[in-house]
């Protein structure tokens, strides 16, 4: 069979204006989840650095379950399995917003585990040797320089998770690629706009890199 | 006199290896005492006791008053030692995400609810003291080590201790920067300041203790005046650690 494909710039263009409606939920999502990821990676990754097995162990199941299976398989359980449990239906956005807060926190639980594991003992042996509570030297010591430290993989993965959001037209909410599988439903143009939509996700990726490198430069000056 | 610091048959173990043997030892008022050994040989084990950065597993010890149990029992005696004894550490643990004046300033804040302003004008006084008010805005990378090792004194100073402890203060030192850190010891020493003080300088051990202990595999076996234990020293251990350190 020969190919006398050609690309058509026309509907490639005649398309951004719908698939740019899929952007709003991909960013919703995408930060949105990272948000209450990041709260839940500061919460398991210092629980899973406890002494107390207690306190370590659950933050570790949490870490290595959400970390074990694929996030389309957690975002399916959410949306068509929770519902029966809960006795009632969970709107996409949300169940989204919930997978990617999940998963990235097992994975930020990871780098804030690293992180805080990375600050030399002395440290922490300056600040009791001076008074202070293991508490106020963890906050005023340790925290501070750790997390300078975790803000190159904290971006890599933001930028993770809004490409995982793109799994997440399975279940209809309306983000960039649903929106492409939507629009190509009634145009057939497969090609151009898969193309345009890659190039959002792109345009979306490079600027946070670009905030990430300017934000880890001003961060590291200083040590 | 009044005693420092009390060490009453103190044990410590890391697993199996007994690192302390039943170590008795006092510290008065106002006593300079310096810690000489064989790397190995317990003697920052020792210091790192006194305000609890090691547990010791049993015997008796007294800081200030304050009884610390063995297996780093009666916390609320430990965090009041820690605001009265000052720490050195070899590697200065500086904490590099704060300027040489937030170092100093960090802990009266934190510890003792200094206001700003006093907490300002005490780090401003101490660095003048250790000769570095001019670097006081800098972060501790920018300074060199000597510089880094004052400003260490300077912070512990900071918290109007009691008692200093200096765990080999000039070990991660270029040999030119030595003097200058000795120094500031040096006027400690003289204006009164009890401490402990683990090294290898012998220059510095004879000149400024009222008292050198050696510390062989974890025991004392030999203490008295830094003449004495220097040039008569009775232990056979004494006399071949000192002939190694003092042949070069």
């Amino acid at each position: 069979m020969d190919s006398q494909f050609q690309f058509d710039w026309q509907a490639a263009i005649d398309s951004i204006p719908f698939l740019i409606k899929g952007i709003p939920y991909t960013l919703m999502i995408s930060f949105g989840g990272l948000m209450i990821g990041f709260a839940l990676g500061i919460l398991f990754g210092l629980l899973s650095i406890n002494k107390k097995w207690f306190l370590r162990w659950p933050a570790t199941a949490y870490i290595e379950i959400f970390r074990g299976t694929p996030i389309l398989v957690q975002v399916l359980f959410i949306f068509y399995g929770l519902p029966d449990l809960i006795g009632g239906p969970i709107d996409p956005l949300t169940a989204g917003i919930a997978a990617i807060a999940l998963n990235s926190g097992a994975y930020i639980s990871e780098v804030v585990r690293g992180g805080v594991q990375s600050i030399d003992k002395g440290q922490s042996e300056a600040g009791l040797s001076l008074g202070l509570s293991r508490t106020q030297t963890f906050w005023s010591i340790i925290w501070p320089q750790a997390f300078r430290r975790m803000i190159p993989p904290l971006g890599n993965q933001a930028i993770v998770s809004i490409k995982d959001t793109s799994l997440f037209s399975v279940i209809g909410v309306g983000e960039l690629v649903r929106q492409g599988q939507v629009y190509i439903a009634s145009t057939f143009t497969a090609f151009e706009v898969y193309f345009v939509v890659a190039i959002m996700y792109l345009a979306i990726t490079l600027s946070l890199s670009l905030i990430l490198r300017l934000i880890e430069r001003r961060g590291l000056a200083s040590v | 006199m009044t005693h420092i610091v009390q060490m009453k048959g103190m044990n410590k173990y890391f697993g199996k290896l007994h690192v302390l043997k039943d170590i008795d030892l006092s510290v008065e008022q106002g006593e300079v005492v310096v810690i000489i050994g064989a790397s190995g040989s317990g003697k920052s084990t020792l210091i790192r006791c006194v305000n609890g950065l090691e547990e010791f597993e049993s015997g008796h010890l007294e800081v200030e008053g304050q009884k610390l149990a063995p297996k780093g029992g009666n916390q609320e005696a430990l965090s009041n030692i820690r605001k009265e004894v000052g720490m050195v550490f070899q590697q200065f643990n500086l904490f590099p995400h704060l300027t040489v004046k937030k170092n100093i300033m960090l802990a009266p804040q934190k510890v003792k609810n200094t206001p700003q302003t006093v907490a300002n004008a005490t780090a401003e006084r101490l660095l003048e003291r250790v000769g570095i008010g001019s670097q006081a805005d800098k972060y501790p990378t920018h300074l060199s080590g000597g510089q880094q090792q004052r400003v260490a004194i300077a912070r512990a100073l900071a918290m109007e201790p009691r008692l200093m402890l200096f765990d080999e203060p000039t070990s991660a030192l270029d040999p030119e920067m030595i003097g200058e850190v000795l120094d500031v010891m040096r006027e400690l020493a003289r204006e009164g300041m009890t401490m402990m003080v683990v090294t290898h300088e012998m220059g510095f051990a004879r000149e400024v203790a009222d008292r050198v202990i050696y510390i062989h595999e974890g025991q004392i076996v030999e203490q008295g005046k830094p003449d004495d234990v220097f040039d008569n020293p009775q232990n056979e251990r004494t006399q071949a650690f000192l002939s190694r350190v003092l042949a070069h």
